[in-house]
């Protein structure tokens, strides 16, 4: 953590080092595992509205003809208002897998490029989805309920769960998260296909422009795409009906991907067999009908959270930052679609 | 209930019996698999007499005998089966049948190891996920209500990376070998032999195979040579962060010591389908967060208890037709 000892060291030598503005809502911080702040002062000079006792407003606008990069905490918005405070500004680097926080046509109607973060997180996040599918389809934590509610002695019989072999996979969002996806549940002989904004033509997987007809031809789907206006309730009561009672979705994208109240329904009503989720529209509230159903697995919006996607994802926010006050190519930068 | 099949029907006098002394889970939930024209079965459970005296009655003609865990085969029992030719077990373990007896009196054993490979694996992967990225703690954490009470869930382990020991490289320990090395797991491996086209680096014994593991997964089976060679000893070289998934049987594990290393910390979690003594679970494991409990049933699905039906049912036919058996186990 930056001292006012820190600060003052710094201020001397950092005159020379690049400024980088934090941007963050006042609960929200940079992760501390690995110490990110740490590290980024080895070799930026950080500037942190909240941090300072001057007001938000003064603050910026006294320094926002240096600011030419910032960081953007978690789902800490940008909005295009926001960048109108910063007109020096060429980078914003995001630091969750999502981009849906950050104003995009804003951002490249001024010319600032954007990073994302998704590939430090994307085989954690890959991890999950087919922890939380195989989860779903072989009942594991709802059958470690039944064991620690001290239920086998008595109730001899658990009810049976399903084979993941030969299953459809559909996935949705055929980006770096869905990729490592569709490789993991290839070693698991699902046959996999996909939806995406534009077919990939290197891509072997069936392509399906519509996810409705990806559902229809699918027993599993799962939600690897980003959120924008076009995905919003993409998965709606008639997508959820074609995937049919035996069907199964897993969502590590964003809550607002799906019809959240049709959801429930059609889970309660029993035309869909189950879901994995991490993500819901509401976080961290929860849809109280979910809490007693057996074939849903609920996850606390976490399938990034290992220490090892932090790390990966502090060495690529310094990389990218490196190479912008570089003039090098970005690492990741999102492009304009 | 009838007492024995005889008197029942005129027309399966004919038909041979297969003698079931407790009725293995396959046959409960899918006893219209078990209808053959080649064979009827002799259900000892249905009778009212102690197991000896109903075998002694109506059970020495008997070649057949399809057992299951909890009907084991012993030597008793095959002393009042003086007919015995073949063992069948739906199952892919055979702990509960004894081999050395069966081979000494050249008595055939099929079981079902085939058809469980890729839904064991499956479950294997996803008890070694569950442990590793706290699924079904997380999943607790969120139905308590805690989510929005307390926050972030804490941090799972990533599984790219981990070096993952493999208890047995059979169809069981290969089908999970392929699976974990799509999430960038590196795999390692212990088995009674080294299997010369096996890309993975080989460990001669199960100590050095923990030392050098992050995780261990069991896919072997239960001998006398495996009973308890998961001990204190092996679970302290797997260390503090390590994790121990069992999908074959209770007993290659000692419990009792691993119950211990977990309350106390001395390695990271546990992912387990079975324990020594089922239906029983050590108390302690209910109150701990790393570890995930399963009712030996997680390797199960419809489809494989119907492909272990038909396999059994197929050995049967082939039997009493005088055809080779479909899958006899082969003694080594």
């Amino acid at each position: 953590m930056a001292t006012k000892e820190t600060d003052n060291q710094q201020q001397r030598s950092s005159q020379e080092l690049p400024v980088v503005l934090v941007n963050r809502l006042p609960s929200f911080r940079l992760p501390s595992k690995p110490p990110f702040e740490d590290d980024l002062l080895s070799h930026f000079h950080l500037l942190d509205p909240h941090d300072s006792p001057e007001p938000y407003d003064s603050f910026l606008s006294r320094h926002a003809s240096s600011i030419r990069a910032l960081i953007t905490v978690g789902t800490t918005p940008v909005t295009a208002e926001f960048l109108n405070l910063l007109p020096c500004l060429g980078l914003v680097v995001g630091t969750s897998a999502g981009l849906d926080h950050i104003d995009l046509p804003a951002c490249r109607s001024r010319g600032i490029a954007v990073t994302n973060a998704s590939s430090a997180f994307s085989e954690d996040v890959a991890d999950c989805a087919v922890g939380l599918l195989i989860d779903v389809l072989r009942r594991i934590s709802s059958a470690d309920r039944f064991v620690r509610g001290r239920m086998w002695p008595a109730k001899k019989e658990y009810p049976l769960g399903f084979k993941l072999r030969g299953k459809r996979v559909g996935i949705v969002g055929l980006g770096s998260i869905g990729s490592e996806v569709a490789t993991r549940l290839s070693a698991f002989d699902c046959s996999i296909a996909y939806s995406s904004r534009k077919k990939k033509p290197s891509v072997p997987f069936p392509f399906y422009a519509n996810v409705g007809d990806l559902a229809s031809n699918s027993d599993v789907l799962i939600l690897c795409c980003a959120l924008t206006e076009e995905t919003t309730h993409i998965v709606n009561k008639d997508v959820m009906i074609a995937l049919g009672k035996q069907g199964v979705i897993i969502n590590v994208g964003r809550g607002y991907l799906i019809d959240e109240k049709e959801l429930v329904q059609c889970l309660l009503r029993g035309e869909i067999g189950g879901a994995g989720l991490d993500v819901f529209e509401n976080e961290p509230n929860v849809p109280k009908e979910l809490l007693g159903l057996d074939n849903v697995v609920l996850s606390p919006h976490r399938a990034v959270m290992t220490p090892e996607s932090f790390e990966a994802l502090l060495q690529l926010t310094v990389a990218n930052l490196k190479a912008f006050f570089s003039n090098k190519p970005l690492l990741s930068v999102v492009s304009n679609e | 209930m009838e007492h024995h099949q005889e008197r029942s029907d005129h027309r399966s006098q004919d038909l041979p019996q297969v003698l079931v002394i407790k009725p293995p889970p396959v046959l409960t939930l899918f006893e219209d698999k078990f209808i053959s024209s080649k064979f009827q079965l002799l259900k000892a459970w249905e009778s009212t007499l102690p197991l000896d005296q109903f075998l002694t009655n109506y059970a020495g003609s008997v070649r057949a005998v399809l057992c299951s865990g909890a009907s084991p085969i012993t030597a008793d029992i095959i002393r009042l089966l003086p007919s015995l030719q073949l063992v069948i077990t739906a199952s892919a373990g055979v702990n509960h049948i004894d081999l050395t007896e069966c081979r000494r009196l050249g008595i055939a054993v099929t079981n079902a190891a085939g058809v469980f490979s890729d839904d064991g694996a499956d479950a294997a992967v996803g008890l070694l996920i569950d442990v590793l990225r706290k699924v079904s703690a997380a999943d607790r954490y969120v139905r308590n209500g805690l989510w929005p009470a307390k926050g972030d869930y804490a941090l799972g382990s990533k599984l790219g990376g981990k070096r993952v020991g493999v208890v047995g490289l059979g169809g069981f320990g290969s089908a999970v070998a392929k699976r974990l090395e799509a999430f960038g797991c590196t795999v390692l491996y212990n088995s009674r032999t080294q299997k010369p086209s096996v890309p993975y680096p080989f460990y001669s014994t199960v100590l050095e195979l923990a030392a050098d593991s992050d995780s261990l997964i069991i896919c072997c089976g239960l001998t006398a040579e495996t009973r308890h060679m998961i001990n204190r000893e092996v679970l302290l070289v797997l260390g503090k962060q390590g994790v121990i998934v069992n999908i074959a049987r209770g007993a290659i594990i000692n419990e009792k010591e691993m119950v211990e290393c977990l309350v106390r910390g001395e390695i990271g979690g546990a992912g387990l389908d079975v324990f020594e003594n089922e239906p029983n679970v050590p108390e302690e494991l209910f109150g701990l967060d790393n570890v995930v409990l399963s009712p030996h049933r997680v390797v199960f699905t419809p489809e494989s208890f119907v492909a272990a039906s038909e396999l059994v049912v197929g050995n049967l036919e082939a039997f009493f037709s005088n055809k080779p058996l479909l899958s006899p186990v082969i003694y080594e």
